[in-house]
């Protein structure tokens, strides 16, 4: 058995968040961290590694800069890391993402007790459309939202976290599971960890070692590949925290009557 | 000095955990209570803090002392009592058996004190011998197979949690001064061993300091550490490593002490204006900011002699006094521009004040260090 993790480096929006005029991102100035649901992804990897031994390697698809990540994640547990990287794949949306990362898994190889993690969005993009993608095109079973994941035998029985309550999924291997935040809380490297994740090789797949490939065409990556044109983008105004009022009715009117009073509304 | 990638990434570990792991509920209750957390010591032990410097063979991470330094900095930019929760066994603790204990010491203790599940602690000074620890009246007299100790140790850190103690006792009584010393481990579980009151401190509250007093204990002879008589040259030379991480300690008060002053010159106005406006006040966060980068570079040098393999003796002293003496005169800066709020327990600086008072006293008295430093270049 085998965890693959797919994971990606973002801008970290939890800082200032650059906007260039044109209104795509401006990357270079912001710090880059690993996406958080991704981590996620990874700790749940890790907990399995931690109860069956088995090994845990993490895709990512982006430039070289990521390797600052990898090396993170190494120094969390990760046993073998995989970067994607080359010209060619610049500029691809969701849907040529997912096209060279299942590439990419496929080229590495799935056994039928492998098991594909990911988080389940990017906060630089919130579409949460990646994971399920790579398992459609890998003709793989998904459950998305996973707040909970139990290995029994080979199959897994996934507690997916829905809006409005708790789905329970038996899945069978291969699969893939997205993650949620409510999942796990990610462990931080060891110093182990870091003292051995520089000795460690990041293998890296270009478009030479894909090109051959099923999923991967010239007109299936890349800008090119990529059926999502960017409109606009734009920073939201920021709104301030909403209040909960407590208390019974006429309590909690008297309250907003008298916040109203105070900023001379009423 | 600029960090390589790895001690960077060591630096950004250390400093997530710190600011996460360490909240104000826990360094509030810390300073309240003065009682020790055992989960958070667990949890150090987990990630492998408690062996940063132990070698890989025995158990630990087989970092070197400027990931040592790094981590007792970015611990003691949070809080300086925890910071000591992942010291002693790197430096007091395991630095005297990683140095001169034998193969089976090191295999026997090393392990145990890097996961975690045994602490180590160190006892040298005595009610009569602080500075002057050559004045050691702990004695250890042979009988037979084992060496019966009797004496008294003070201001033992860590001593209330520990399980096994290292004390120094004159092994030689015709020997005079410092010769004649040699160092032993103590199971602080026999026969014979009792521990005082944990001490009424002024700050580093969380770590509990006391006295060990051993009457008539017996301890078998490969409790010996190093060769007898020559423990007081073991003590000098870990004392070494020591003041290493204690300078970089006070270099994390001080960094704490200019964090606070930053934040607060912009934020708390006066005469309609934030208060960093005025010279009196940006002019001391600029000798604060010179102090702490002075203060670190020495600390990261001496770190780098001492991976190096070279003679650290001057640089540590010196890294030790002047961050020592920098953590002080930030204290006291970070509380003056705080003003009648820097004197209440609500701010953080109230108690970086009283953290920063043990750095020019503990392992080694700035006064000390200038000995060191002077008997160095005179001695020549």
């Amino acid at each position: 058995m085998k965890i693959l993790v797919t994971v990606k480096q973002v801008p970290d929006t939890t800082g200032k968040v650059s906007v260039r005029p044109d209104g795509t991102l401006d990357r270079a100035s912001m710090e880059a961290v690993t996406n958080p649901d991704d981590l996620n992804a990874v700790e749940a990897a890790l907990q399995l590694k931690d109860q069956y031994g088995c090994k845990v390697i993490t895709v990512t698809m982006g430039p070289m800069q990521a390797e600052s990540m990898l090396r993170e994640l190494l120094a969390m547990g990760v046993d073998e890391t995989v970067l994607v990287s080359g010209r060619e794949f610049g500029g691809s949306d969701t849907y040529a993402t997912s096209q060279i990362l299942a590439a990419a898994i496929d080229t590495i190889g799935l056994e039928p007790d492998d098991i594909i993690l990911a988080g389940r969005q990017a906060i630089d993009g919130d579409t949460a459309q990646v994971g399920p993608q790579i398992a459609e095109k890998l003709g793989l079973p998904q459950v998305s939202y996973a707040a909970e994941i139990v290995k029994e035998d080979h199959t897994l029985l996934i507690k997916r976290m829905l809006e409005d309550g708790y789905m329970m999924v038996r899945i069978g291997t291969p699969c893939l599971i997205t993650c949620v935040k409510e999942l796990n809380e990610p462990r931080y490297m060891s110093v182990i960890g870091i003292e051995d994740c520089f000795d460690k090789e990041i293998r890296i797949m270009s478009y030479d070692d894909l090109k051959d490939h099923p999923l991967i065409d010239r007109t299936t990556i890349g800008l090119q590949g990529s059926p999502t044109n960017i409109y606009k983008s734009f920073t939201p105004p920021l709104r301030s925290a909403g209040r909960m009022l407590k208390g019974s009715p006429a309590e909690m009117a008297a309250e907003l009557a008298s916040c109203l009073a105070d900023k001379h509304l009423i | 000095m600029i960090l390589d990638r790895k001690h960077e990434l060591e630096r950004k570990l250390f400093r997530q955990f710190a600011e996460t792991e360490f909240t104000k509920e826990l360094q509030d209750r810390l300073d309240e209570t003065g009682e020790f957390d055992w989960d958070m010591h667990h949890k150090m032990a987990k990630y492998g803090f408690m062996g940063v410097r132990i070698p890989r063979e025995l158990g630990g991470a087989g970092g070197d002392y400027l990931s040592y330094a790094l981590m007792i900095e970015e611990f003691a930019r949070v809080d300086a009592a925890l910071s000591i929760y992942a010291n002693t066994s790197n430096s007091l603790g395991g630095g005297p058996l990683m140095m001169a204990g034998s193969e089976e010491q090191k295999q026997k203790y090393l392990p145990p004190i890097a996961s975690g599940e045994k602490i180590m602690v160190f006892a040298l000074t005595e009610p009569g011998a602080g500075s002057d620890a050559g004045g050691t009246t702990t004695t250890a007299v042979e009988d037979g197979d084992s060496f019966i100790l009797n004496g008294r140790k003070t201001f033992v850190s860590g001593a209330p949690m520990a399980d096994w103690c290292l004390v120094f006792a004159k092994t030689d009584p015709s020997a005079r001064g410092s010769r004649g010393i040699s160092m032993f481990v103590v199971d602080l579980h026999l026969p014979g061993v009792s521990l005082g009151a944990p001490e009424k401190k002024m700050g580093i509250n969380g770590y509990p300091t006391s006295d060990v007093v051993l009457e008539d204990v017996r301890v078998p002879r490969d409790c010996l550490v190093g060769p007898l008589h020559k423990g007081f040259s073991i003590a000098m030379r870990t004392l070494d490593g020591g003041r290493l991480g204690m300078a970089a300690q006070a270099v994390g008060i001080a960094q704490s002490c200019l964090d606070e002053s930053v934040a607060y010159a912009k934020e708390r106005k006066q005469f309609g204006q934030p208060i960093g406006n005025f010279q009196g006040v940006s002019f001391m966060i600029a000798e604060m900011a010179t102090d702490v980068e002075a203060a670190r570079q020495l600390v990261y040098h001496a770190a780098e002699l001492k991976d190096a393999g070279k003679d650290a003796t001057m640089a540590c002293s010196m890294a030790k006094y002047f961050a020592a003496e920098a953590a002080n005169r930030c204290a006291y800066k970070a509380v003056q521009i705080h003003g009648g709020y820097g004197y209440s327990r609500d701010y953080k600086v109230e108690r970086l004040y009283r953290d920063a008072r043990i750095c020019s006293i503990y392992e080694g008295t700035s006064q000390i260090q200038e000995v060191v430093i002077s008997g160095q270049l005179l001695k020549k």
